[in-house]
């Protein structure tokens, strides 16, 4: 009941005021069969001390990525936050405010929207950039439906191996149209855009200069989609692309399960009123001072209704103010050190379990991720090495692992990695 | 440069003036870009060793970002920080929005390692406290709800709506109906609503409301006309007149007779909550926003969560993944394990974080507090209409449920709109109401308290709106338009915003 500052006598005053002698006379347009006439399975209120005795008994049911070694990656990555990152974004006025539909009041929220705008565009290579998106694999969707109003076209090409939960969700969004393909490769025609993902799922970075030919030759929009932003300071800006969007987690934001994440989203400046999603603009106030608004708000669901370009209202704003906090750390020379850390790491895990027996590299190039192959089904392992407190990677198909590795990633959990996997080459079986 | 200062004798005379537009405790503050340049990074990373890139492609150049220490940030950020009013410092009664206070509990157990850093594709085994998180609070939203299928996936209200309507969608098709192409929605809808039904391919058929701010039976008739091309309704209850819709239940009636399905948009479930139980007046799917009900922080924006319950009948065709409890611990049901599935709508789990704040409150408030919540919140938005509706013009008959529509129509003859009204709020120090919504009347205040207000704030808020009111009536409204004037910006430009685009950065801005 802490949460509930009215007292008795005020509630019987207020209800006095209105001429009401209970608040179930309020309620009067309410059918009667709709009231709750008890709630088995919800118990009394609790106070903090026993919340918190249950929920972190829950929490201990987990393997927390700092508990061992962790190599798992696929989209989610475990780097490390700068302290002041979370203090930030736990401050009221950021973490307590509302979408700054409000300018003069939410100024704040607005600058540090712009601001991360402008480090999206600045990464991407691209002209502009909106507040945020859920996450990657609806960003990557929705830049699909965005060509397809832009092209006019109904079909949607998979350059290159996409994440799995990406192209699931691609496929449930264009469910509701019927008129829509997917194919895989490259684009033709007919299609609206090829959508090529930087490193790929299985860790391959890719040049862009062959994709964007093909667009140029049939007409259809290049999308590039990054699920690792920490690569973009080491591999070249897909500027070329008309559309980026991916996941920007990488950078400020905890695992968190899964979420909330940061999904992004950058375009060339000439598609921008048919982006979704917020947008930050710059202006001026009654008294020419700079200011910051939400603009382009005409292609939004709330003034358009059923022909906005997209149903979305919410963007991550917590997460893309984490994110520019962070970035803000980084700077030029620790984004691109940041990048380089997490390279050579990946290199050195990769040369330590390409030495264990029976262990194989599949990737010739990658940034912070890449396949092996094991000498037993990768399934398998994981749960052996998941016993033995080692968060090995994902299991793809048969013996192949996905492993990655970050700036987290120390020498002695690489040694302990390379043991149990030398033990399961050993024994044979798992 | 103290001695310089010291000399200017314009500038002593101006005091307060030294170019930089800080007094007291407002900072002015530059963004990052345009900071003088640091020698190092604010954060310290070791020193990488040289290896030669197996990255096989180009290596990066130079980008532009910007370069300052740590104290730099940490001030840029909380200076930003104090241009922003937010629910900790000041009453939000934003209609529709459900500003209430967010708990600091919830915040520690979202950031414990166990909950904080995992990651969502770890092996089963590693992860069961995490699923027996999502695992209770989708067993106790069915209950909430009456609906007990339940998906927490959707990343925020809008993703909710299509989560549902693609759940109704799915469901037709699988049955053998997909000439049901026709979604209904009244057309004091929210926004997403039909912009939701659009993405999902429905076309959609308008139920008037404009009378008596309700559905009436004869409207939702002619609306459906026979019906078979209906796969459903769309409908906020109460609505976003906050009303409850009185005719509900024939309504319903005459819908599931016709074979489609009740949608229900749950931002307006903070009315209802622990209270009234949506499956019994009609509800087949609804979604939940816990960035409102369930004091999850509205973050600037977002991170928002909007699950999804729907009725057993339609628990086949929601998305993955969902929780189940299976002899061997907890366990995240896929595509594999329920083929009838329209599919997945997101990566990964949905917004966990949020999942273990909104269970946390729950636990705060157990049955008992959650019963409270919806009382007060109707009887603190019943009191400010009960003070207001003299000053104000009443567009539709009370009592309202938790949130109050005034509208500016009697203002207007004296010059002063819904607009002077939100400003010279903010002049005097509380967040406007949620204004120009719904459209179905002409200048709306929507005012939604919560019940985390005491008395004495609602007195505060209903003294500055009785005052407005007696302004404009004085002819004095002139006044109110240079609100708001000791906010760090006042009224920003809208129009050169649009028609100017500056999205970004740059040296030439």
């Amino acid at each position: 009941m802490r949460y509930l500052p009215q007292t008795k006598k005020n509630r019987e005053e207020m209800l006095a005021a209105i001429g009401v002698k209970s608040v179930r006379e309020l309620y009067r347009d309410v059918p009667q069969a709709a009231f709750i006439d008890g709630l088995a399975k919800i118990p009394m209120h609790k106070g903090e001390l026993e919340i918190e005795h249950i929920l972190s008994g829950y929490a201990n049911e987990n393997h927390a990525a700092g508990e061992g070694p962790f190599f798992l990656g696929a989209g989610c990555y475990n780097h490390h936050v700068p302290a002041s990152v979370d203090y930030i974004i736990q401050r009221s006025e950021f973490l307590t405010a509302y979408t700054p539909y409000q300018p003069e009041i939410a100024q704040g929220t607005l600058t540090a929207v712009f601001e991360f705008q402008t480090f999206i565009a600045q990464l991407t290579g691209q002209d502009i950039a909106n507040a945020s998106m859920y996450d990657g694999a609806t960003a990557c969707v929705e830049a699909a439906l965005m060509a397809m109003r832009i092209t006019g076209r109904h079909k949607v090409a998979i350059g290159n191996e996409l994440h799995p939960h990406y192209r699931d969700v691609m496929d449930s969004y264009m469910k509701n149209h019927p008129d829509v393909s997917i194919t895989s490769g490259k684009p033709d025609g007919e299609s609206a855009c090829v959508v090529i993902q930087s490193p790929d799922f299985f860790g391959k970075p890719h040049a862009y200069e062959e994709w964007r030919k093909v667009c140029d030759e049939t007409g259809a929009m290049l999308i590039v989609v990054i699920n690792e932003i920490v690569s973009l300071g080491m591999l070249p800006a897909p500027s070329l692309a008309d559309i980026v969007c991916g996941e920007a987690q990488s950078v400020g934001v905890a695992m968190s399960f899964g979420g909330p994440h940061i999904g992004f989203f950058a375009c060339k400046e000439q598609f921008v009123r048919q982006m979704p999603g917020r947008l930050v603009g710059q202006t001026v106030d009654a008294d020419g001072k700079r200011g910051f608004v939400l603009t382009l708000n005409t292609r939004e669901q709330h003034i358009r209704r059923e022909k906005a370009t997209s149903n979305i209202c919410t963007n991550q704003g917590l997460m893309a103010l984490a994110f520019t906090v962070h970035m803000s750390l980084l700077g030029e020379g620790g984004f691109k050190t940041l990048a380089q850390l997490n390279h050579e790491k990946a290199c050195e895990l990769a040369d330590a379990v390409s030495k264990v027996k029976g262990v194989a590299i599949e990737n010739e190039t990658f940034f912070n991720e890449f396949v092996v192959t094991l000498p037993v089904p990768a399934d398998k392992a994981v749960e052996f090495m998941a016993e033995e407190g080692i968060i090995a990677g994902l299991p793809l198909d048969g013996n192949r692992l996905l492993m990655a590795a970050t700036e987290v990633t120390s020498d002695e959990d690489i040694k302990i990695l390379c043991w149990a996997l030398g033990e399961l080459n050993e024994s044979g079986e798992v | 440069m103290i001695a310089e200062l010291k000399m200017d004798q314009a500038m002593s005379e101006q005091q307060n003036d030294f170019g930089d537009g800080n007094v007291g405790l407002h900072y002015e503050e530059s963004l990052l870009w345009e900071k003088e340049a640091g020698d190092h990074p604010g954060v310290d990373l070791p020193t990488p060793k040289g290896l030669k890139s197996r990255t096989g492609v180009a290596a990066r150049g130079e980008i532009g970002l910007p370069q300052v220490s740590e104290p730099t940030v940490v001030r840029h950020f909380v200076r930003l920080s104090t241009w922003n009013y937010s629910i900790d410092s000041g009453f939000f009664p934003l209609g529709s929005c459900t500003m209430k206070h967010n708990p600091r509990l919830n915040e520690k157990v979202a950031r414990f390692a166990g909950f904080g850093n995992i990651h969502p594709m770890q092996p089963e085994s590693t992860i069961q406290g995490a699923l027996r998180v999502m695992h209770e609070l989708q067993g106790i939203l069915g209950e909430l709800t009456g609906l007990p299928g339940v998906c927490l996936s959707p990343a925020a209200g809008a993703h909710g709506e299509l989560a549902g309507l693609m759940t109704i969608r799915r469901a037709h098709e699988l049955k053998g109906n997909a000439h049901k192409t026709v979604i209904l929605t009244p057309d004091s809808s929210h926004g997403t609503n039909p912009a939701t039904a659009a993405m999902c391919g429905y076309t959609l058929r308008v139920i008037p409301t404009k009378e008596t701010g309700r559905m009436t039976v004869e409207a939702f008739k002619e609306a459906l006309g026979d019906g078979h091309d209906v796969a459903g309704m769309m409908v906020t209850n109460p609505n976003t007149c906050g009303l409850f819709e009185s005719e509900i239940l024939p309504i319903v009636d005459l819908l599931h007779k016709a074979g489609g399905y009740f949608y229900c948009d749950g931002a307006n479930f903070n009315a209802l909550v622990g209270t009234i139980r949506p499956a019994d007046f009609g509800v087949d799917v609804m979604h939940i926003n816990l960035h409102k009900t369930f004091s999850t922080p509205h973050g600037g924006g977002g991170p928002g969560s909007g699950p999804i319950c729907v009725t057993e009948e339609l628990a086949p065709y929601m998305p993955v993944p969902t929780v189940v409890k299976t002899k061997d611990g907890f366990h995240l049901e896929t595509e594999d394990d329920r083929p009838t599935t329209l599919g997945r709508l997101k990566g990964f789990n949905g917004q966990f974080g949020m999942h273990v704040r909104a269970l946390t409150y729950i636990m705060s408030h157990g049955a008992d507090g959650l019963k409270q919540v919806s009382e007060d919140a109707v009887l603190n938005a019943n009191y400010i209409l009960s003070q207001l509706k003299g000053d104000y013009s009443v567009p539709f008959e009370g009592p309202c449920m938790h949130e109050c529509l005034l509208t500016e129509k009697s203002l207007k003859e004296n010059g002063v709109t819904t607009l002077d009204v939100a400003k010279t709020l903010v002049e005097n120090g509380i967040h406007p109401m949620t204004v120009y919504f719904p459209l179905v009347v002409q200048g709306a205040m929507l005012i939604e308290p919560t019940e985390t207000e005491s008395k004495e704030t609602l007195d505060r808020f209903i003294k500055v709106m009785k005052w407005i009111a007696a302004e404009a009536k004085a002819g004095r409204g002139s006044v109110l338009h240079e609100n708001p004037k000791s906010t760090p910006r006042r009224r920003l430009d809208e129009v050169k915003a649009a028609r100017e685009p500056k999205l970004r950065w740059k040296k030439s801005n």
